[in-house]
């Protein structure tokens, strides 16, 4: 409880601007651009959850339910673009369709077309920025869809088989709903990444939440009405987590059978199998290969010039404080879900729900919420201690890498808490119960019940927050201490810059980096789900 | 007393989480917040330490959020000297309270007068122009004048310019509302959205690339930009400025809008000399030097060379406007904006 308020703090600290006045600043937004930010956040969001279901969905149930050529290549590689940021594959797909770009010049040249002749696409537009974000945000969906449909029982798609069922009726009308939870959870998350998306919906001009909040809070220099636009975007999150609530109900979704077998996949009929393959290549052409590609060809351009020492602390720096808030944020993780699960009050609920709400706010703004109470405590315990123990203790906390990774948290602590949460749902209340009449400690029901069931959520968490805070940019940007750098900051610095070629061999490093735990992580999963097959 | 101290540093210590800052004062040094990113002064920062034995330690972001970061610190902040590439963002800095005056005969008579706060709070190190760049084969020179005259009827869906979430384009139309008066500047802008060839977006290489491919026949850019595109190592890039050239708009009045970078000392700073030694080496010769050969910005003393690109592009007047102004004038300027629909 009160950990999660301390991490809910920041979130507070930006919402309690929004009692301070604005002055006329809110009649000219609501006058000019504020229809603007709510449609285009709106029509961005839909377009973003459209997309990835359909994708990530898609392709979860192709590769864990159905056989077809390239299956077991995909299972893990579908999940690669997860590792490239957003920003980044915006950029690289810009370079490549812009008018200026390789593509266009050459149809150009091919068909002797000038400007106005024909119509391409434009990449910086509204529907361009629902596909890049779709194409880095299905594997949020498709992770978290494809651990349901494997851990779904044999029997009930069993059931629906003997009763009559076709593969695809069998899908919508069994498994679908089943893996629902899991699906939303993931959907949510998307979401609430799209909602944060600052680089690149700016970088496409297109005007949302993110952009609006950075121009009232810097170019008008109001810190009040920016947070008041950060609130707004705030109730946007609560709307979305109470209608999934809603729409839920009272309905669980546990698990009634023990069968847990290694499930036959569906043989899909040549064609179809092929379609299945033509599928999954084209996604993940679209959402890595491409990029990856364009990334290393500028890579190899300017390769020389920037791979040295100082490439590799970057490296360093980047794993080092991945890998430290992946673990801490599963920690609290662990501790507010099974608080929620032990001690379900509405108020450990409030406060749960309070602390991931973190994850929707754009980094920046979560940065200020983490920098003024830092910058206060440790203001006042200078002030104490000059005044009682005359020396200056300076800035204890603010500057630091505490400072730092408690920003993280705040930020990412959604994606632990909500797969975790996602996990722990499929353990049913009963089989605690049951564990408990047994004779069994609470710690032996966690040990031998809990853990096993849970591996492969809390490997996706973990898996999740370092992939997540590798790629993370405005809050290490503003917070971290001097001569830090991390892949990002430097990958922005030269993207920023205009300069693509030289930002790419850190941003193809960012990449492999991820590409690693992604990976390991992956067959992890798969293995773990075929250990539990086989004791059974 | 000791026990505490060494108690307090010992926390973050232990958690393996590096140092504290501002406690470690022992060698010399001098810590920098900048707006610059890193890796573009890293070299002249590294010809400091080389020169003066003063290790710079820095912490690079944006400009804002380095405002924020040192306000915020108070005088804890372990900030000597902040490094803005925009003179709006030294006089909010200034009005915070967040800077300190410096008198130094070296700065003062390096430094013209009108690049520097009067009092000595900030000094400008290199001057950004923005001027206006065309199509060399599309568009002949002489059909061009002014800024004013860019919203007349025959740029109709000729004009790329980025969004006006950008603070050059915020600087560009304070400057014009400081000239024009804010009637006249919203006219002006309503009818310049109108000769967009299409929505903003993008960054100001995007605009002279836009140039160059066709799609429209008229930007807005910083110089530098198109100076770095020139010596890039992409040849796509390097044929696309071959299409572009330079105009210098208003000579005939005001001069072509300009805006500075520039330096000052923290209110807090703890490394008071070494900053401002570190501010008159940026103003030395070669610092000037690599500002207007490699970084391709115009270095705020005269007679310094310049890279062969600049150098081509000739002298040129500038908007003598006080460099406050931009400032003070920023907000009205991005509400004026949203008003005619800039996005």
């Amino acid at each position: 409880m009160i950990l999660a308020l301390l991490l809910a703090l920041p979130v507070i600290v930006v919402s309690a601007h929004v009692f301070l006045p604005a002055d006329d600043i809110w009649q000219h937004l609501t006058e000019t651009v504020l229809a603007d930010y709510i449609s285009q956040s709106l029509w961005l969001s839909l377009g973003v959850a459209v997309g990835t279901l359909v994708l990530g969905v898609s392709a979860a149930w192709l590769t864990s339910m159905c056989q077809f050529p390239g299956r077991g290549v995909f299972e893990w590689a579908l999940l690669l673009p997860m590792a490239m940021p957003a920003y980044i594959i915006a950029y690289t797909y810009t370079g490549l369709l812009d008018f200026a770009g390789p593509v266009q010049t050459l149809l150009r040249e091919w068909m002797g077309w000038g400007y106005g002749d024909y119509w391409f696409p434009p990449i910086r537009s509204l529907g361009g920025a629902i596909v890049m974000l779709t194409l880095v945000l299905y594997p949020y969906v498709y992770l978290l869809s494809r651990a349901a449909f494997l851990n779904q029982s044999l029997c009930v798609l069993d059931v629906s088989r003997t009763l009559g069922n076709t593969p695809s009726q069998t899908f919508f009308r069994v498994a679908l709903p089943l893996a629902r939870p899991a699906i939303i959870a993931g959907l949510s998350l998307a979401l609430m990444e799209t909602l944060a998306d600052y680089g690149t919906v700016s970088y496409f001009g297109i005007s949302t939440f993110t952009t609006g909040i950075f121009r009232t809070w810097f170019g008008m220099g109001s810190a009040a009405a920016a947070a008041q636009l950060a609130a707004l975007l705030m109730v946007f999150v609560l709307v979305l987590i109470v209608m999934e609530k809603l729409s839920r109900r009272q309905a669980q979704y546990h698990h009634t059978s023990r069968h847990h077998q290694q499930l036959k996949r569906f043989q899909l009929s040549t064609s179809k199998a092929w379609l299945a393959f033509a599928f999954c290549l084209t996604v993940l052409l679209a959402s890595f290969v491409i990029p990856a590609a364009q990334l290393l060809q500028w890579t190899l351009l300017v390769a020389d010039s920037v791979i040295d020492d100082a490439f590799m602390t970057l490296v360093y720096n980047s794993l080092k404080l991945a890998s430290l808030t992946a673990l801490l944020a599963l920690f609290l993780a662990l501790l507010l879900s099974y608080g929620k699960r032990l001690f379900g009050g509405a108020l450990v609920r409030f406060a749960v729900r309070l602390a991931s709400m973190g994850y929707a706010i754009p980094g920046a703004v979560i940065a200020v919420g983490v920098m003024i109470p830092f910058a206060w405590l440790d203001n006042s315990i200078d002030s104490w201690s000059r005044t009682n123990l005359d020396f200056s203790t300076g800035l204890l906390l603010s500057g630091t890498l505490v400072a730092v990774i408690f920003a993280y948290l705040v930020r990412f602590l959604a994606v632990a808490i909500q797969t975790v949460e996602s996990g722990l749902g499929q353990v049913r209340l009963s089989m605690d119960e049951a564990a408990r009449s047994l004779g069994h400690s609470p710690l032996a029901v966690l040990r031998k019940i809990h853990m096993p069931m849970l591996r492969g959520s809390l490997l996706t968490a973990l898996l999740l927050v370092f992939v997540d805070v590798l790629k993370e940019l405005p809050a290490t940007l503003i917070l971290r201490p001097f001569n830090f750098n991390t892949l990002a900051v430097k990958t922005f610095e030269l993207a920023s810059d205009e300069r693509l070629a030289e930002a790419a061999p850190t941003a193809l490093a960012i990449v492999a980096t991820g590409l690693l735990p992604v990976i390991i992580l992956s067959i992890a999963i798969t293995r773990s789900r075929q250990l539990d097959s086989d004791k059974a | 007393m000791k026990p505490f101290k060494s108690f307090f540093t010992l926390i973050p210590a232990l958690l393996g989480l590096g140092m504290t800052p501002g406690i470690s004062q022992a060698a010399e040094e001098v810590n920098l917040y900048s707006a610059r990113m890193e890796s573009l002064i890293k070299p002249l920062l590294n010809q400091f330490t080389q020169d003066t034995g003063i290790k710079v330690n820095v912490v690079s972001g944006k400009a804002d959020e380095l405002l924020q970061r040192l306000k915020l610190e108070g005088r804890n902040s372990p900030a000597d000297m902040l490094l803005t590439t925009d003179a709006g963002r030294l006089h909010r800095a200034l009005e915070a309270e967040l800077l300190q005056t410096v008198s130094s005969d070296i700065l003062n008579e390096r430094v013209p007068s009108s690049y520097r706060d009067p009092e000595g709070h900030w000094y400008g190190l290199s001057l950004r122009a923005r001027p206006i760049m065309y199509a060399v084969d599309r568009v002949n020179p002489e059909q061009l004048s002014t800024y004013e005259q860019l919203a007349s009827d025959e740029w109709d869906n000729k004009i790329c310019i980025r969004s006006s979430s950008n603070i050059y384009n915020q600087s560009l139309v304070a400057s014009m509302i400081a000239a024009d008066g804010e009637d006249t500047t919203q006219a002006w802008a309503e009818n310049l959205v109108a000769n967009f060839a299409r929505p903003p977006q993008g960054g100001d290489r995007d605009q002279i690339k836009a140039v160059a491919a066709g799609q429209c026949d008229i930007a807005v850019a910083n110089t530098y930009y198109l100076a770095g595109m020139h010596y890039s190592q992409d040849e796509s890039e390097r044929q696309a400025a071959e299409k572009v050239a330079v105009f210098w708009p208003n000579q005939a009045d005001r001069g072509t809008h300009i805006n500075i970078s520039g330096a000052a000392v923290t209110a807090a700073a703890k490394n008071r000399d070494n900053a401002i030694k570190l501010l008159e080496f940026l103003t030395s010769d070669a610092a000037q030097r690599w500002y207007g050969m490699v970084n391709g910005e115009y270095p705020v003393r005269e007679g310094i060379e310049m890279n062969d690109t600049l150098a081509s592009w000739g002298e040129f007047k500038s908007d003598d406007l006080n460099m406050r102004q931009l400032g003070e004038l920023n907000a009205q300027a991005l509400r004026l904006m949203d008003k005619a629909g800039w996005r």
